[in-house]
């Protein structure tokens, strides 16, 4: 009888031992999710497309040339705005900012450019189709830079001439201010405006070209700034090797578990896939409107600027081909899916940009798991998101793992400050 | 002899609570793998296994038959890309007079596709190219073509899965 009873006894003590240990080893991953493993792994990512709209793309001066006018603050109104400014190498090229602050305060926190030479679209409502293109935009709105083209080009003559003149072809004649005002620009002010329009079309396109090539300069510029490898990467590299002591090495049991999430029931992968972890597509999470700021449409307003764009893929000023554009042919440009969606933005040093979303709306990485727990109807349009169902333990997890996206910038030292 | 039944009837009692403690705890860890996705908060079902993903299928009506191939393959995740589909009719003849449209969507999350991909040239020998084909999700795609040819219309879906 007390035989039965410790021989019972013995039995459950090993099946528990079991049970536990088999829960807590480091549970395996399928063949499907280790294919979807590698696809988020930093080292699937493709050879850096060319950029055809830009043929000084991958020109090292151009790109010497191009970090300057990035760091430049005399490029701007008042003469203390830089692309540096919102788009600070130590903060990942952002600012910490709900909302970018340049010479006054936009209505959307500003994007990273690391790895963004991959996107087809810029911004968070797409309203750019190229790194260049993008570049410009800021250095004509009235709460960036806060600048106009002719007084860029008169910038340009005085303190970059001859750097100009070698990559471009020497500058046209920009003496005459009759011709060519202190301040004239296709921009708000309508002064500015006035004077750009009072303006011949040829000395016009002559001040462009000069503008356009600073574009092409900053993007050759910005097309060296790339992710550099996380613990995550660290992780599937091991995976991919079998060696579970590097697994473990790389990643904890709880970032493992939030991985599982991540690429599972949190769906967080639908658009933050692939190796940069985003889609750069346009998705409608029901994020709420800022306070102080009107409702925003997002790509339904920025398919739209972008097709009319002056500096888009099709333009006079791109050196692309039509082929070269079909992202901008065959563009989606209705529908009820455009309206208040935006760009996913990249995951990668997700952890170290804070405040999140298009407004800056989220502080921490806390709220946006909770936005995303409990999706609430969109201020416009239809939000794509499905409640989770996530545990507080289970938001933990996720949080974890996507701190260990942070591996910072793939660049030279030299790159990350003023040249 | 008391006592040490007591401590046997004792060891596997608390042997069980832990048990069952264990396995509630672990449960999440546990869920995904071993349990039904509807006791996991009910997911969306998976695109049943039988799922026909061949690029070559007759079309609804069985008038034509249609096959695609993909610029790279197996298709590309986020990037803009060119189909050729191959075009004839059901007895084998090649069809090059066709007017086709091109639509899809992903039917597990109710949405289209990203793009706008148009067929833009005739390509000959029943070949047509489309341009602007994306997919910006993993899972289960269906891209459908609309035909009409020989004052007849049909349509046909074809079914990928992005992994």
């Amino acid at each position: 009888m007390k035989r039965a009873y410790l021989i019972v006894g013995g039995i459950l003590l090993t099946a528990a031992a079991i049970a536990l240990w088999s829960a807590i080893r480091s549970p395996s991953w399928s063949e499907a999710e280790i294919v979807t493993l590698r696809g988020l792994w930093i080292g699937s990512l493709p050879a850096l497309p060319p950029d055809p709209s830009n043929v000084y793309a991958d020109d090292p001066a151009a790109a010497a040339f191009g970090q300057k006018l990035f760091f430049d603050t005399r490029f701007s109104s008042n003469g203390e705005v830089a692309c540096a400014t919102c788009h600070q190498p130590e903060l990942m090229f952002t600012d910490g900012l709900p909302l970018a602050e340049g010479v006054g305060t936009t209505t959307r926190k500003t994007m990273t450019i690391i790895g963004t030479a991959y996107s087809p679209w810029q911004f968070w409502d797409g309203r750019k189709d190229s790194q260049w293109a993008q570049a410009l935009g800021p250095m004509e709105s009235p709460v960036e830079h806060g600048g106009t083209r002719t007084q860029y080009a008169h910038l340009m003559d005085e303190f970059y001439r001859d750097e100009y003149a070698s990559l471009f072809g020497p500058l046209p004649d920009f003496s005459d201010p009759e011709r060519f005002p202190a301040s004239a620009g296709p921009v708000d002010d309508p002064a500015a405006r006035a004077a750009w329009d009072a303006m011949t079309q040829t000395d016009r396109d002559a001040v462009t070209q000069v503008y356009v090539n600073m574009g092409k300069a900053i993007a050759a510029y910005e097309r060296l700034i790339m992710p550099a490898p996380s613990r995550f990467d660290q992780y599937v590299e091991a995976l991919l090797n079998e060696d579970k002591s590097a697994m473990q090495a790389a990643l904890t049991d709880d970032e493992v578990a939030g991985l599982r999430l991540f690429i599972g029931r949190a769906d967080c992968i639908k658009c933050h896939n692939g190796p940069l972890f985003t889609n750069n597509d346009f998705h409608n999470t029901g994020v709420p409107t800022a306070q102080g700021l009107e409702l925003d449409d997002g790509r339904a307003s920025g398919v739209l600027k972008v097709l009319a764009d002056e500096f888009n893929c099709l333009s006079q000023w791109s050196d692309a081909g039509e082929n070269d554009c079909a992202e901008l042919r065959f563009v989606t440009s209705e529908g009820e899916q455009l309206e208040g969606a935006f760009k996913p933005p990249t995951l990668r040093n997700i952890a170290e940009t804070a405040p999140y979303m298009h407004a800056g709306q989220f502080a921490t990485l806390e709220d946006v798991l909770a936005h995303y727990n409990h999706p609430p109807v969109s201020p416009v349009g239809h939000n794509e998101l499905e409640p989770l169902g996530l545990t507080q333990t289970e938001m933990a997890q996720i949080i974890a793992f996507l701190r260990a996206l942070s591996g910072g910038v793939d660049a030279p030292q030299a790159l990350l400050q003023a040249p | 002899m008391k006592k040490q039944t007591l401590t046997v009837i004792a060891t596997t009692v608390i042997t069980t609570i832990v048990l069952i403690a264990a396995f509630i705890y672990f449960m999440p860890i546990l869920g995904p793998r071993y349990l039904h996705p509807m006791m996991m908060g009910g997911s969306a079902p998976v695109a049943s296994s039988d799922l026909d993903t061949s690029a070559s299928v007759l079309t609804d009506q069985g008038l034509f038959r249609v096959s695609y191939s993909s610029e790279s393959t197996p298709p590309p995740l986020n990037q803009i890309h060119t189909w050729t589909i191959h075009l004839e009719t059901a007895d084998g003849q090649p069809v090059d007079d066709a007017e086709i449209t091109v639509d899809g969507g992903m039917p597990q999350h109710g949405h289209g596709l990203p793009t706008n991909p148009q067929v833009t040239q005739n390509l000959g020998g029943g070949d047509y190219l489309v341009e602007g084909m994306k997919f910006q999700m993993l899972g289960w795609w269906e891209v459908k073509f609309n035909i009409s040819a020989n004052g007849q219309s049909d349509t046909v879906t074809f079914n990928l899965i992005l992994e």
